[in-house]
């Protein structure tokens, strides 16, 4: 199959701009929530959001941490992996967390960003953000409640978002690995 | 830079910089870890650890201990003083014994030198050298490496001299290698008896004047006189040692520039550094402690992460 180009440029801005508010429509003015981006590819969407935010709110105090999995991931030696800094500098205690990630297939990271997250402390209430859901491929029971695109696609797939930032280029495409 | 070249963690030799540059990128993240609030991962949550403790140490093994335990690791503990080996059980018996109790990973200190490369060759798990003999001492150099970095940034060009005891300590040796394939400039001082002979083909200068040695350096790591090794005399008194190469806040004081004071411990005070340089700003000896349990972290998980 050729590569299917799923969003790009004005459609990508669109989507987080509706994230946005969405999010704003739940947690008002951000004084009682945090956002906390999974490492490596999710603070990319956390950082565009957080900056989004505070152009809408005018509130420069949102926080947004980046969180890594690497230590809690349940494929530990089945292959070898790196990992990336985790940079949370708030307690997330009695918070409300926003957790946000680019893509959301298995679940199996986000179980793993959900036991991460618990060094850091008790929070409120944990919701999940993604910019992509790809649906019936869950092996754990985690839903997004903030989605950007929902598609469907087969375990052969790989989804590959681009970001302005590190890509030169915001897109997301749909390609046989 | 995605994984390490080896399954042991037998000396800083055969490591590549490639290797030694993942383990102290991989300690930097544990070194976040270690200070939350929560300073546990459950990364080696089914892994055994034996820890083989031949010759004596608190230091590297409480780190180790500790490093295992930060990664929801199991661990036994094992000293040589209180065991079978006393009765007259050989090495490899005592750890075929211990691996029969499905023991994933062996860290092992022995006073013999290649004691842990031997082990490597003739037992199924993963094997980490936590000193041999008077050889290498793996993790310490890469934990002076990672503290060096923290304080000065990249390790090329940077000057070390290591002062003391060289011919009996495998913190130098192992330091050696590890600065310099990091790009740094090594030399040694100390008395010529305790300097080993062929330390040039290191690459390694001598300087036997401590003033000139420190005057040149960015960083000094002050070994300690290890006399539990030497069978002979290789200085007078240890009194006319710590006159001559024993680093006191005066000597610190009058040098042109601020340099950095290591020591691997545990300290003689008053012998190779006086009290005040150790407890002094420029010394970073209790920041090599706490770098010390994340990079055997460090080093534990990429271990555990090899396959085959």
């Amino acid at each position: 199959m050729q590569p299917k180009i799923l969003l790009e440029k004005n459609q990508f801005d669109v989507k987080i701009k509706r994230l946005c508010h969405q999010l704003i429509e739940a947690h008002n003015d951000f004084s009682e929530t945090v956002i906390i981006g999974l490492q490596p590819r999710g603070i990319f969407l956390a950082k565009r959001i957080q900056k989004e935010l505070q152009s809408i709110l005018k509130n420069k105090d949102i926080k947004c941490g980046a969180l890594d999995i690497t230590f809690h991931r349940d494929d530990f030696r089945k292959k070898e992996l790196i990992p990336n800094p985790t940079n949370i500098d708030f307690t997330i205690e009695d918070k409300n967390v926003v957790l946000v990630d680019d893509v959301l297939f298995t679940g199996r990271t986000i179980r793993a960003g959900l036991d991460a997250m618990l060094a850091f402390g008790r929070p409120q209430d944990v919701e999940l953000l993604v910019l992509v859901d790809r649906r019936l491929a869950r092996h754990v029971p985690i839903q997004a409640k903030y989605v950007g695109i929902t598609i469907d696609s087969i375990e052969t797939q790989n989804v590959k978002v681009e970001w302005m930032e590190t890509d030169g280029k915001d897109k997301i495409t749909l390609f046989d690995k | 830079m995605s994984h390490l070249s080896v399954n042991h963690l037998l000396g800083i030799k055969s490591l590549t910089k490639n290797d030694i540059e993942l383990i102290l990128s991989t300690a930097q993240n544990f070194k976040e870890v270690i200070n939350r609030p929560i300073k546990k991962v459950p990364s080696l949550r089914d892994i055994t650890i034996a820890n083989l403790f031949f010759e004596n140490s608190t230091r590297t093994r409480l780190s180790f201990e500790l490093a295992q335990k930060r990664l929801s690791a199991d661990t036994i503990n094992f000293s040589a003083s209180n065991s079978s080996v006393k009765k007259g059980e050989t090495l490899i018996d005592t750890v075929n014994n211990i691996l029969a109790m499905k023991v994933d990973m062996i860290v092992m200190r022995h006073a013999s030198a290649g004691a842990a490369v031997f082990l490597s060759k003739k037992v199924n798990a993963k094997i980490i050298n936590a000193g041999d003999g008077a050889h290498e001492h793996p993790t310490q150099a890469l934990l002076d490496a990672f503290s060096i970095q923290e304080r000065l940034g990249d390790l090329k060009g940077k000057k070390i001299v290591i002062v003391g005891d060289i011919l009996h300590s495998r913190v130098a040796l192992s330091n050696i290698f590890c600065l310099q394939k990091l790009g740094a400039i090594v030399k040694v001082c100390g008395p010529l008896t305790l300097i080993p002979k062929h330390i040039a083909s290191l690459g390694v200068e001598v300087e036997l004047d401590l003033k000139k040695a420190l005057e040149w350096c960015d960083v000094a790591n002050m070994l300690r006189i290890q006399l539990e090794r030497q069978d002979i005399k290789y200085f007078p008194t240890l009194r006319e040692y710590s006159m001559l190469y024993g680093l006191d806040k005066e000597l610190l004081d009058s040098l042109s520039k601020k340099i950095i004071i290591m020591h691997p411990g545990p300290i003689n005070r008053g012998v190779e550094i006086t009290s005040d340089v150790a407890d002094s700003k420029q010394s970073i000896i209790l920041d090599q402690v706490e770098n010390g349990v994340a990079v055997r972290m460090a080093v534990m998980f990429l271990l555990a992460g090899r396959q085959g």
